[in-house]
């Protein structure tokens, strides 16, 4: 570690924004830190805690609605604060360049990949076109892509995900800057693709002895990249020190609960069940569905291949795997949304239509389905109230008061104020949506609730508590969960059975807490394997059989 | 339910003291024009100082005077009383037309959205073929074979613009039709009614609104085409766009005979679009 004068130094930073009321709110409170040449700095909250506006304020850049109020913000010998919007251009890209969270929203889909990553050197009038792609061929071989020398020729559309996002560091790094801005850069990425990603932000960086600023929500992943860290909420820092410090000795009190929640609370079955008694309240036998125009009975794209599980009363069934594996197709192919072509779903010991414009009322009240975006899952045009009230209305014919009571009751057993009936989605956070997204799967008095990985998009801590609730409400009501997520700790914390899913198979089923002692099947060892660990040394020490990594990852 | 503002949310008009519903000058400048032209249009017959077809001056293209507030026209009749009358003619034509083509296109237009498969295909593709015809040629013939009458007129025109709206609006549904709330609606196991009143509607509310009020102009515009060609409102009586057009020759006078109805469409026109533009943010940008 350098220790000469500091590349960044942002002190005293304020920044304000207008709200859609006009309300002046100021959502950066004088932040002060600095970045030695050479040093990776890792901002970390939870959404709303200013980190990203932090990391893009290093540019002289702001989102609609936000300016810079005070402080200063020096970069090099730049001082961004007081530069001109036209100077600011000259430094982007040149010396500071950003890696966004989303490569495939990044990229234009109508121009080749080199086209896009040399951008930077045309625009800046940096080197000759020949030399700027003969660098980028270089960063690509520095990065780990697969055909270093033709894989700039191809169109984004034609390269896997893990790929893209690699690209786009490329593209940050093409004009050499002296600061990178990783905004959580892997966020979107499977597990698997992810540690092959950081792997190559890290040779990288190592390599060119570049700056960076890494913004995550993920200690974990952060503990792997960065030498320091800085811990933000509502805009102020709360902790400051050594990523060694942050994760192995946190002071304040906010870091303790960020690690708090990151330690999975293994899952305790509900007691005085015997399983082997009942009938299970879900029975999914050889289940085969897919998408697209039907001929001969099977679809063209087919999804699910013969599934088979079971979950019984007052259980509850985890279903993983990475993005494609099927996982959110088996629930719509349960809750019938998705008409299976073969196979068949057994609830409580009947069998279900597979398409549920044939199934009756009751049936579909019984089992209830909740998304993972509660922005799109809750109608914008209706109060909370009608949004919960729909499913006693439609269900059970309450109306007036017993329906408001009822709307009241439900409110209060997700723990939502009642106040908050009269509100729209868009007034709500995002926690909050989606505990009104359970309220109504609940209005329904459902047994079977089918959870389509409704935390992931959430922040540790708020999705924590939304486990936390599913338990209680659990042991309150009876219920059974089939909770469908990519995050295994997530799943550990509340499943007692786990099947992975690959490729619309499954390839495994164990019980959760077990899961890293019994996998056998190399995908699950793989899967499990690859989730980060909050240590320091995991990146570095961890190792993967190769041609098993090839064989199950198609980057 | 509560009897907050908010909860009673069945059909939300754009009132401004309706929490969040206020909107700024321009439009409320917009809506006032478009409120005192529909009041004329309903009142103005009591208040018509000479009858429409009465020749009352035999002076031709008569400047204002303290009689004829707006001149009279090339046969010497009163500008004002007809300007009043064809009030009656343009809105309540142009509203209605508009009204039935949007009502009928959007509706149909989620139904497309909602059901799909060959119901959407049969029905758009049908509409397209009917939006080949040219419009003003459309009203020429059926106007030649059945005859002109206000019904006719107003069926007319809101067949001519019927498909644009159904276009419009399936295309926005179809948006909405693959959100997540809409699909939780049909895993609950609603029906069609209860999907496009409730959970598409709306949503598309904003858009279908600024669509009406182009529609409403173009509508204004091809009956004041179709008077032109002598087969809109039939003589002595005249909407705005006959009235120009019989007026035409006091161009060159500076006669009020024909600057005054130009005026009248000019104010509607601008308008309804002055109004539309400036919804209450809450209506405008919902789908957004």
């Amino acid at each position: 570690m350098m220790t000469d004068t500091p590349l960044v130094s942002v002190r005293d930073l304020r920044i304000g924004a207008v709200t859609d009321s006009g309300r002046k709110i100021e959502i950066i409170r004088g932040v002060d830190f600095d970045i030695v040449p050479g040093e990776i700095l890792a901002l970390i909250g939870e959404s709303g805690s200013g980190k990203t506006t932090i990391a893009l304020s290093l540019m002289g850049h702001t989102r609609r609605g936000c300016s810079i109020e005070g402080g200063t913000i020096r970069v090099g010998k730049h001082d961004v604060t007081g530069m001109t919007e036209k100077q600011r251009a000259r430094l982007r890209g040149t010396e500071v360049s950003y890696v966004p969270q989303s490569a495939a929203a990044a990229f234009n889909p109508s121009k080749r990949i080199m086209d896009q990553v040399v951008e930077t050197t045309r625009i800046h009038d940096l080197m000759p076109r020949a030399r700027a792609e003969a660098h980028a061929r270089d960063l690509f071989r520095a990065l780990a892509l697969p055909a270093p020398d033709t894989i700039g020729d191809r169109y984004p559309h034609q390269v896997s995900g893990g790929q893209l996002q690699r690209l786009s560091a490329a593209m940050a790094l093409i004009a050499s800057p002296e600061l990178v801005i990783f905004d959580e850069p892997t966020t979107a990425l499977d597990v698997t693709t992810q540690i092959e990603v950081l792997r190559a932000f890290r040779r990288v960086m190592q390599e060119s002895g570049m700056a960076g600023v890494y913004v995550s929500h993920d200690l974990a992943v952060v503990a792997q990249i960065a030498d320091r860290i800085i811990v933000l909420k509502g805009g102020e820092t709360q902790e400051q020190g050594t990523t060694e410090q942050i994760v192995n000795d946190p002071q304040h009190p906010y870091t303790k609960e960020l690690l708090a929640a990151f330690d999975p609370v293994p899952h305790v079955p509900l007691a005085g069940r015997d399983d082997s008694a009942d009938t299970p309240v879900l029975e999914v036998r050889d289940l085969c569905a897919g998408y697209g125009a039907i001929k001969n009975g099977e679809p063209a794209a087919k999804v699910l291949d013969n599934i088979e599980c079971r979950l019984m009363r007052g259980r509850n069934l985890g279903v993983i795997g990475e993005s494609g594996s099927g996982k959110s197709t088996l629930a719509r192919a349960v809750a019938g949304i998705l008409p299976a072509y073969r196979g068949s779903v057994l609830f409580d010991g009947h069998t279900l239509a597979p398409d549920l414009a044939q199934r009756s009322k009751e049936e579909l009240r019984r089992a209830q389905i909740v998304f993972q975006l509660a922005d799109t899952a809750l109608n914008p045009a209706h109060s909370i109230a009608n949004i919960i009230a729909r499913p006693l209305r439609f269900y059970k014919g309450l109306g007036g008061a017993a329906c408001e009571r009822e709307v009241i009751k439900l409110l209060d057993m997700v723990h939502l104020p009642a106040a908050l009936r009269h509100r729209l989605p868009s007034e709500l956070s995002g926690g909050q949506k989606q505990r009104v997204n359970l309220a109504r799967a609940l209005a329904a008095d459902p047994e079977l609730i089918l959870c389509d990985e409704i935390t992931s998009a959430l922040d540790t801590v708020v999705a924590a508590a939304i486990l936390d609730l599913l338990k209680e409400l659990q042991s309150e009501l009876g219920l059974s969960y089939m909770f469908i997520s990519h995050d295994l700790s997530t799943v550990e914390a509340i499943c007692d059975d786990v099947l992975v899913m690959y490729k619309g198979k499954v390839v495994e089923a164990m019980p959760a807490a077990r899961m890293s002692e019994d996998a056998t099947h190399p995908y699950s060892r793989l899967l499990i394997s690859s989730v980060p660990q909050l240590d320091t040394g995991w990146l570095a020490g961890l190792e993967q059989d190769p041609e098993l990594l090839a064989a199950f990852s198609e980057r | 339910m509560t009897t907050t503002p908010r909860t009673k949310s069945k059909f939300r008009l754009p009132t401004p003291h309706n929490m969040g519903y206020a909107f700024n000058w321009t439009g409320r400048i917009g809506l006032a024009l478009i409120l005192f032209w529909a009041v004329v249009a309903m009142f103005g017959r009591w208040f018509t100082p000479y009858p429409v077809g009465a020749r009352v001056d035999w002076d031709y293209f008569g400047g204002i005077s303290a009689e004829y507030w707006m001149g009279t026209d090339y046969l010497g009749r009163d500008i004002f009383s007809r300007v009043l009358m064809g009030a009656r003619y343009t809105v309540g034509i142009a509203l209605a037309a508009v009204t039935l083509a949007c009502t009928i296109g959007v509706v149909l237009g989620m139904i497309a959205a909602v059901i799909g498969g060959w119901f959407d295909t049969l029905l758009s593709r049908f509409l397209d073929a009917f939006n080949g015809i040219p419009s003003l040629l459309f009203g020429l013939v059926v106007v030649a074979a059945v005859g002109s009458s206000i019904p006719v007129l107003v069926l007319t025109l809101a067949a001519i613009y019927m498909p644009g709206a159904y276009r419009f609006a399936r295309a926005l549904a179809v948006n909405i039709n693959t959100m997540d709330f809409v699909t939780v609606a049909r895993a609950r196991g609603e029906a069609t009614p209860y999907l496009i009143r409730r959970e598409i509607l709306p949503n598309i509310l904003g858009p279908v609104l600024a669509d009406l009020g182009l529609r409403f102009v173009f509508i204004v515009l091809v009956l004041s085409g179709l008077s032109f060609l002598g087969l809109g409102v039939q003589p002595p009586n005249a909407d705005w766009g006959a009235l120009v057009r019989e007026n035409i020759e006091g161009l060159s006078l500076g006669a009020p005979a024909v600057i005054f109805p130009s005026i009248a469409i000019a104010s509607l026109t601008i308008s309804v679009n002055m109004f539309i533009d400036n919804l209450p943010t809450k209506i405008r940008d919902r789908a957004e």
